[in-house]
């Protein structure tokens, strides 16, 4: 969809520079790319995760200035920064409510390319590219978190880790490698921090990557028909820039709202108890944004099997473009797989409150009896697989999707939006 | 058209904001035991502009350093913070906290350990108001011994590390009154408390009605200090100690404010922006 530039260079100097370094032409080719006119608000995710990055980015930078990677000492430098570091408490309150809005981003950016099917053909790269950075962002805010030191850094730590120690044969080793000794200690949350600095900018090359696929094959659109006439797309600058703009400040809103008004309330009161490592807390529970992935790990008894479907959970999205098997790229024009997504969505909100409870603890309850979270985290579980591996594949064969609008430009007319009909279709000189 | 998908946007924003404050209600822990009904209060720094009571606050360091100082110390507060804006002795004509006379004189009745530069030996002096809060134990094994195998918790970041931690701290400390159970069985040293996590807690109750032991003694002049009742005391050490854990909070908020407002008026702004861009494409091609 890139088409051909139109970028003209002016004058001398420019014309110079376009034939070594086409770096202008690029920035002008992004302004004038053609968009889907029909890009709904789902679509300004991707701008607002680019800000995400950022925030995270500069935050961290100035953080680590005044952050101490040391047992003793990294507990306290956290309160010196919230106390003393001017303005030290927006930085680390930044970060931390940061963390919790790049999740939240990225989980409404990747529901929104299950429902449309964004990473169908020929955006399965793009996709795959999407997955990756998705599992860099957790591998980031799980060292990230261990950082402050707290009750549930240390613990969440240790679990975590040990996860590794489950693997046969080398396990224990492994375990040992990654931690630097025996158990968490000043090895291991030093190079925590090493790695923690360094994986932000391997998701910001990872960014890169996918913002180039994404220029290669063109934006997905709400009805999946690819863009065919000329009608069918706006130059980026200024239709999409002032609408992302507008999506990125109502989000800012909400983040202010959390890191101004509640800058605890998405995290634990435990982890402003400085770690011990003699005391387990009573519920050691990763943050909101795993809580879905830690429910799936506790679904089955065997520690191994697990991981195993933890991780599974994660692989089944690459392989994802080649399990859906329908040709039809939107829910909205298949009337059964839409009924099928929506339970996928209240099953993974199921699956993070699962993970939120204590297993054992009622979840429903039925007269003295009733469902436990650990039975209702195993049926969840079941339903998330067998969206991906079992009713994404049968339905794309069996299911008879509505008829679908010949192209973007039709469906605007059919919507009797905007543009009128007889206008619009007169090519634009 | 475009109110529907506003509508749709902002939906989703509501679920997800929604959903969010939802998990982490759902990730606190359990409530206190035995039927104790927890009071909850209305705190003074509650909502959007709430800030702290300057002199419950002063009260409630009365309270600390008469009561808990003699087992809890503040690890991470210096007694210049007890100037700064926003602090229980803030005074505008210092702006430098550790020329606040109310704070040199209270860091002056902690004694610091401190090394001799001339000979390198160990002494004690007067504390500045640079100076933190001296540890009270030379070490967690000498705190246990003294106190029958338990460690006195740090106070300053403690309304922080539990969940509604101002609730709980208030509750813990008039809970001791509540009948205890005869299934709870307590070992010497040990006393029963429904808020604290297993209702066993190490501490005897402190906090009782002492008259003529306690009184609250005003700094400032023409400021007529409450009754010091148990629950008086409870609160204000509460609020004292909220300060403590979250320093920063009035200027929080006030940032909150003008951020939110600004973000808003920005957010019409694009709004009008974005319809006055869009509406270009409904005029004629050419028009």
């Amino acid at each position: 969809m890139a088409g051909p530039s139109t970028y003209e260079p002016k004058g001398a100097v420019m014309r110079w520079m376009d034939t070594r370094l086409p770096i202008v032409r690029m920035g002008a080719d992004f302004m004038t790319f053609p968009t889907p006119r029909n890009l709904n608000y789902w679509w300004t995710f991707g701008g607002i995760l680019l800000l995400c990055l950022m925030i995270q980015i500069v935050t961290g930078v100035i953080l680590g200035m005044h952050y101490v990677a040391h047992i003793d000492h990294a507990f306290d430098s956290v309160q010196r920064i919230r106390r003393d570091v001017p303005y030290g408490w927006l930085m680390q309150s930044a970060h931390a409510v940061g963390a919790s809005m790049f999740f939240l981003a990225v989980y409404m950016h990747m529901f929104r390319a299950l429902y449309y099917g964004s990473y169908k053909a020929p955006r399965e790269v793009l996709w795959i590219i999407g997955c990756l950075i998705y599992l860099v962002m957790m591998a980031t805010a799980f060292l990230g978190y261990t950082l402050p030191w707290g009750q549930m850094s240390f613990w969440g730590a240790t679990v975590i880790t040990g996860f590794f120690g489950a693997v046969p044969v080398v396990g224990e080793g492994l375990q040992q490698w990654l931690l630097g000794g025996y158990a968490v200690d000043n090895a291991t949350l030093n190079r925590f921090y090493s790695l923690h600095y360094l994986l932000p900018f391997i998701i910001a090359a990872l960014s890169g990557l996918h913002v180039w696929a994404l220029h290669v094959t063109g934006s997905s659109n709400p009805i999946g028909v690819s863009s065919k006439v000329k009608t069918d797309t706006l130059p980026f600058h200024p239709y999409f820039t002032v609408k992302d703009m507008f999506a990125v400040t109502v989000f800012l809103i909400i983040f202010a709202f959390f890191l101004f008004y509640l800058p605890d309330a998405l995290g634990h009161a435990d982890n402003y108890i400085k770690a011990d490592p003699l005391k387990t807390p009573p519920h050691i529970v990763p943050e909101w944004y795993f809580l879905p992935f830690y429910a799936i790990l506790r679904a089955v008894p065997d520690k191994l099997a697990g991981i195993l479907l933890m991780l599974g959970a994660i692989a089944v999205l690459f392989v994802l473009p080649w399990l859906d098997t329908s040709r039809v790229r939107s829910m909205r024009f298949r009337p059964i797989a839409r009924w099928f997504f929506f339970f996928f969505v209240i099953f993974c909100f199921i699956l993070g409150w699962c993970g939120a409870g204590v297993p054992d603890d009622y979840a429903i309850k039925i007269g003295d009896g009733g469902i436990t979270f650990y039975r209702l985290g195993q049926i969840s579980t079941l339903y998330y697989f067998a969206y991906f591996i079992v009713i994404l594949p049968i339905l794309g064969l069996i299911e008879d999707p509505v008829e679908r609008p010949a192209s973007i430009t039709q469906a605007i007319l059919d919507y009797g939006d905007k543009p009128e009909p007889e206008k619009v279709l007169v090519p634009a000189e | 058209m475009a109110f529907k998908t506003v509508r749709n946007f902002l939906i989703a924003g509501g679920v997800a904001a929604a959903s969010l404050t939802g998990i982490a209600i759902a990730a606190g822990g359990s409530g206190p035991a035995d039927g104790y009904e927890m009071i909850h209060k209305h705190w003074h720094w509650q909502g959007m502009t709430g800030t702290y009571d300057k002199e419950a606050m002063q009260r409630g360091f009365n309270v600390y350093a008469n009561v808990c100082r003699s087992c809890h110390n503040l690890d991470h507060l210096a007694f210049r913070h007890l100037g700064d804006e926003g602090g229980p002795f803030y005074d505008e004509r210092f702006p430098n906290p550790n020329d606040n006379p109310l704070v040199k004189n209270i860091a002056a009745e902690y004694e610091i350990t401190d090394l001799n530069p001339e000979d390198g030996s160990e002494i004690t002096r007067p504390g500045i108001p640079a100076d933190y809060f001296p540890p009270i134990y030379r070490n967690d094994s000498e705190a246990r011994f003294v106190n029958n195998g338990a460690l006195p918790p740090d106070l300053s970041v403690m309304v922080k590390a539990r969940n509604n931690g101002a609730d709980y701290m208030y509750n813990l400390l008039l809970a001791y009154e509540h009948p205890q159970p005869d299934t709870v069985s307590l070992s010497p040293g040990q006393y029963y408390n429904p808020v604290m996590e297993g209702s066993k807690i190490a501490m005897p109750p402190q906090l009782q009605p002492q008259e003529g032991v306690f009184e609250y003694q005003s700094d400032t002049e023409g400021q007529n200090p409450p009754e010091a009742t148990v629950e008086q005391m409870a609160a204000d050490l509460t609020e004292f100690l909220a300060w403590s854990a979250d320093p920063k909070l009035a200027e929080r908020k006030s940032a909150g404010l003008m951020s939110m407002v600004y973000l808003l008026i920005l957010a019409v702004l694009l709004w009008l922006a974005y319809k006055r861009i869009w509406r270009r494409l409904k005029q004629p091609v050419g028009g």
